[in-house]
């Protein structure tokens, strides 16, 4: 698109701005991090290093670094599944009530957060009698990540023609070989963005996983809501919440790079793995 | 094994969708929504003042101070304007960013721009919304950045939940919008300029009614987002929004905290419906 | 007894009490108020008797009760406007006080109270109580205030307009009624608790009229300590627990403490606590011994100096670091907590014959209207 340079340079500035606006909290936090004391005050007493190695030493940070993994990845294996396995039935076949399936697998990041928890605690507390554990928690977050696999990979399908499977079966291939050797490929990349999306979306959950969480097990979250407010934890977990994020760009850049190669048909076409992943279906 | 069952559903596409639904069915129809049933139908019941215990009979005690009290009336009032104030301020600050990244940034330039913008996704929630309290407080970056202009910061309040809210949600709006903008072909575009019209001309005519579901896919999230929070306004005000008034009342009056409850899911299906009417659901 | 006339529901306590102490059961879930469960002691507890301490902080008693009722929790320290529910929903289990050896030494206008004594059996053993503060920042509050107008005289504290720091319950009306117990006379009103139609909206239209001076509503003692630290509050509400960190941290905040001598003319709110066991507690006999390991003369003491409240074990006098503690805090001296009116629940039961006061239902209708 051809712009003035006038308005070049003003889409540059707005740019700018957006980005600021980004990041200047993150470095507050960044900059906290490095805080002396442990009231926080602006500007900063002074800066030390000593708070990265309390945070590495701290047992419970560790075990609800550790929670927080174990969960995020069992609910997102399972978003997998059912993700793709609804994902899977919409774009390649036609039944009655095709449609609300949409609208099914995004209530539950549609609703608000607490209405989610409230209701699912309420029916492993009160329905089913169960008592709430790592495994309650696993449940809700997953029944959110479906939605942003499905997504994905509906995405993903409906780009990718249903012709190579026809082919593929008319080859003489069942339905599994099929599968295997046609669609997956085809979705894996996919599959992996919104992998990636549902692990972080469970990992930096709060609200849900407050009411779905048993006595005696911390998630990450939940970990530094305890935290948040004790002075002499404060600087911890402003470490923490920075090394989260540092670790965190490794396997962000590594998504968008596996997934610009392998969509390189459907980036073709004018969309990116960016691009299904924060699609509606 | 696996070609035994393969050819079983050969034959028979429709089994075949319900065996690939049983699994994301069962999970969410029987157990999101039978749970949300269950709460929602509490939504009818009352509560023994004393022991907390919950009555089964049917009475619309509830939804009478619901609709009684004015101060609920505030809440939901003041929540829904300014999850659309977020919603509008994303939408602005969104845009130019999504816009650049798609259509003017270098390939090198876009890898960059999306992890510069997907990053904050990463960082906890929690840990940004505490941040955004120091830097509003009496003592904090904002003051202390504007006292020597005069000025002086919002302080905590709605206006703050605002800001924070913007701040929180902006990604979830860029990218959508980022991904409608790619979806464009730039041949139209240069179709459009090629016949005359003004960049801007482009935008409003061409861009704009493409891009638009996009748009409102991302408000979906924004909205949503800040509906139902009670976080934030926790943190950085002193005001109500319908999250707190649920989260307030689910130990004292879950029956009370459900028909609260079911006012942002009313909204919410409604958001959702005249969505998927503007398109915000069709994406390829 | 008056508590549960007054309920009129059925009284289904149903729990047994524990005849005997078996063995520890390797933990011990409990909740608390911030301060109350501190490595000093729960550490050498936890080597004493093997029982592994969990502990989640609580910020309200609605918090407790909610946590509670999820049946997860062996123990809980409850206030006096906790227990009355607890004990009605059926979430606590009556305790045997015989099986708590260093209850016996506790003072005795702490035993057999309507807080913890319910139908004359006993539900708890009491921890300890204390006043709500008034605290101030010493800098930017002047003249000290000796009175609770600064924060509910709306003349008075719009002064402090935006800065003032009030907590986030309703149990905070009660906070109203005692101001307007010395400034509105003619209200008849006797127990801040326990207030017909017209004493009610007296002291919410009070609290509605405060609602724009506050700065904010806490709930999270640690909230509110950041808040003094940070300049967003200057005078409010508040407990020992964050005046002595506020202090620590070189903060210049005075307080009405009853350390100090006296509480705001009219008098304040306050608690006394009492450890509860939960009707499915999972470790009861570990939590029997937490019970009597926080009223031992030497852990109740350390207990009671660090939080900064009178301690519940009479002998504790005799072990705490500063030798004057228990006279400081009034440990021993009924006459001074006449003035402080323990949270309670608030029933429709007046307990003066008739029965039409507002329960704790309407006085969380009014909470949510008065914080607008």
């Amino acid at each position: 698109m051809r712009l003035s340079r006038r308005a070049h340079i003003l889409l540059r500035i707005a740019v700018g701005v957006g980005l600021a606006f980004i990041y200047v909290p993150l470095i507050v936090i960044g900059i906290y991090a490095f805080n002396a004391s442990s009231v926080i005050r602006w500007p900063p007493s002074g800066l030390t290093v000593d708070w990265f190695g309390r945070a590495v030493e701290d047992e419970l940070a560790r075990e609800a670094l550790l929670t927080s993994l174990k969960a995020g990845l069992v609910a997102t294996a399972i978003a997998l599944v059912l993700g793709t396995l609804a994902s899977l039935a919409v774009a390649r076949h036609r039944f009655f009530g095709r449609e609300t399936i949409s609208f099914l697998v995004i209530l539950p990041i549609a609703l608000p957060g607490i209405v989610t928890g409230v209701a699912i605690s309420n029916t492993f507390t009160q329905v089913l009698g169960v008592d709430l554990s790592l495994l309650t928690v696993i449940v809700g977050h997953a029944t959110f990540c479906i939605v942003v696999v499905y997504n994905n990979a509906i995405a993903r399908l409906r780009r990718v023609s249903s012709s190579f499977e026809e082919a593929s079966a008319d080859l003489g291939a069942h339905t599994w070989q099929t599968f295997r050797f046609v669609t997956f490929p085809s979705l894996r990349s996919a599959l992996v963005a919104g992998g990636l999306l549902a692990f972080a979306l469970s990992f930096d959950e709060i609200i849900v996983t407050t009411f779905t969480i048993g006595a005696g097990e911390e998630t990450l979250p939940i970990w530094i809501f305890r935290n948040l407010f004790r002075p002499n934890q404060l600087p911890i977990v402003n470490v923490v919440a920075v090394l989260v994020v540092l670790v965190s760009i490794v396997p962000v850049y590594l998504a968008h790079r596996l997934t610009r190669e392998e969509g390189g048909t459907a980036a073709a076409r004018g969309g990116t793995v960016e691009a299904e992943a924060t699609a509606v279906p | 094994m696996s070609r035994r069952l393969a050819s079983f559903f050969n034959g028979r596409p429709r089994l075949q969708a319900g065996a690939l639904l049983a699994g994301p069915i069962g999970w969410l129809v029987i157990g999101y929504l039978g749970s949300l049933a269950v709460l929602l139908i509490a939504a009818f019941w009352t509560v023994d003042p004393l022991s907390g215990e919950v009555i089964q009979g049917f009475s619309l005690e509830n939804f009478e101070t619901l609709f009684d009290e004015p101060v609920y009336r505030d809440i939901v009032g003041r929540t829904v304007l300014i999850a659309a104030a977020v919603t509008l301020t994303d939408a602005v600050l969104a845009f130019p960013v999504a816009f650049y990244m798609a259509k003017l940034a270098s390939r090198r330039g876009k890898a960059i721009l999306v992890v510069a913008v997907l990053l904050p996704l990463w960082s906890s929630y929690l840990v940004k919304v505490y941040a955004w309290r120091t830097m509003l407080s009496a003592d904090g970056v904002l003051n202390w950045a504007l006292e020597p202009f005069g000025l002086h910061g919002p302080g905590f309040g709605e206006t703050a939940v605002w800001l924070v809210m913007s701040y929180l949600w902006l990604p979830y709006m860029v990218l959508p919008i980022y991904a409608g903008l790619e979806r464009i072909p730039d041949s139209l575009i240069s179709a459009s300029e090629d016949l005359g019209a003004s960049p801007l001309t482009t935008f409003r005519r061409v861009i704009l009614p493409l891009v638009f579901p996009a748009v409102v896919a991302g408000s979906i999230f924004t909205f949503s987002l800040t509906l139902g929070d009670y976080i934030t306004p926790r943190l950085v005000s002193n005001t109500q929004f319908i999250g707190n008034a649920v989260f307030n009342n689910i130990v004292n009056n879950l029956p009370f905290a459900s028909a609260l409850a079911l006012v942002p899911i009313v909204v919410m299906v409604a958001y959702l419906l005249v969505a998927r009417r503007l398109g915000a659901f069709e994406h390829v | 007894m008056l508590l549960l006339a007054g309920c009129g529901g059925d009284n289904d306590s149903g729990g047994e009490e524990l005849t005997e102490l078996g063995k520890g059961e390797g933990q011990v879930n409990l909740i608390s108020w911030a301060g109350y469960v501190e490595p000093e002691w729960s550490k050498p507890f936890e080597k004493k008797t093997g029982c592994k301490v969990n502990n989640k902080v609580a910020g309200t008693s609605d918090e407790m009760v909610q946590l509670m009722r999820s049946g997860q929790y062996d123990g809980v320290s409850a206030s006096g406007n906790a227990t009355a529910r607890l004990v009605d929903g059926g979430d606590v289990d009556p305790v045997n006080v015989d099986l708590v050896p260093n209850y016996k030494t506790i003072f005795d206008d702490l035993k057999d109270q309507p807080y913890n004594t319910f139908d004359g059996v006993h539900y708890g053993i009491p921890h300890g109580r204390g006043a709500n503060l008034l605290m101030w920042n010493s800098d930017d509050v002047s003249p000290a205030p000796t009175s609770w107008d600064v924060m509910l005289d709306p003349e008075v504290a719009s002064k402090y307009k935006g800065k003032i720091s009030a907590y986030d319950d309703p149990i905070y009306i009660a906070d109203a009624a005692v101001y307007l117990k010395t400034h509105q006379p003619d209200l008849g009103i006797e127990d801040p608790y326990e207030l017909n139609e017209e004493q009610f909206e007296a002291a919410v239209n009070l609290l509605k009229e405060q609602q724009p001076l506050v700065g904010e509503y806490w709930s999270d003692a640690a909230k509110q300590i950041s808040a003094f630290a940070g300049g967003d509050s200057t005078v409010g509400t508040t407990w020992q627990y964050q005046y002595f960190a506020l202090q620590e941290e070189g903060e210049p905040v005075a307080a009405s403490p009853a350390s100090q001598g006296f509480l705001p003319k009219e008098g304040a709110t306050g608690w006394s606590d009492t450890w509860m066991l939960s009707s499915e507690a999972a470790h009861p006999n570990c939590m029997y011994m937490w019970m009597d390991w926080i009223v031992e003369p030497k852990v109740n003491a350390q207990v009671a100096e660090y939080f900064g409240e009178a301690p519940a074990q009479s002998l504790s006098c005799d072990e705490t670091a500063e030798a004057d503690f228990c006279a400081k805090y009034h440990a021993d001296n009924p006459g001074f907590w006449k003035r402080v009116y323990y949270w309670q629940t608030p029933l429709a039961d007046c307990g003066n014959g008739s029965s039409n006061c507002k329960d704790y239902n309407d006085w969380v209708q009014a909470w949510t209207s008065i914080k607008g």
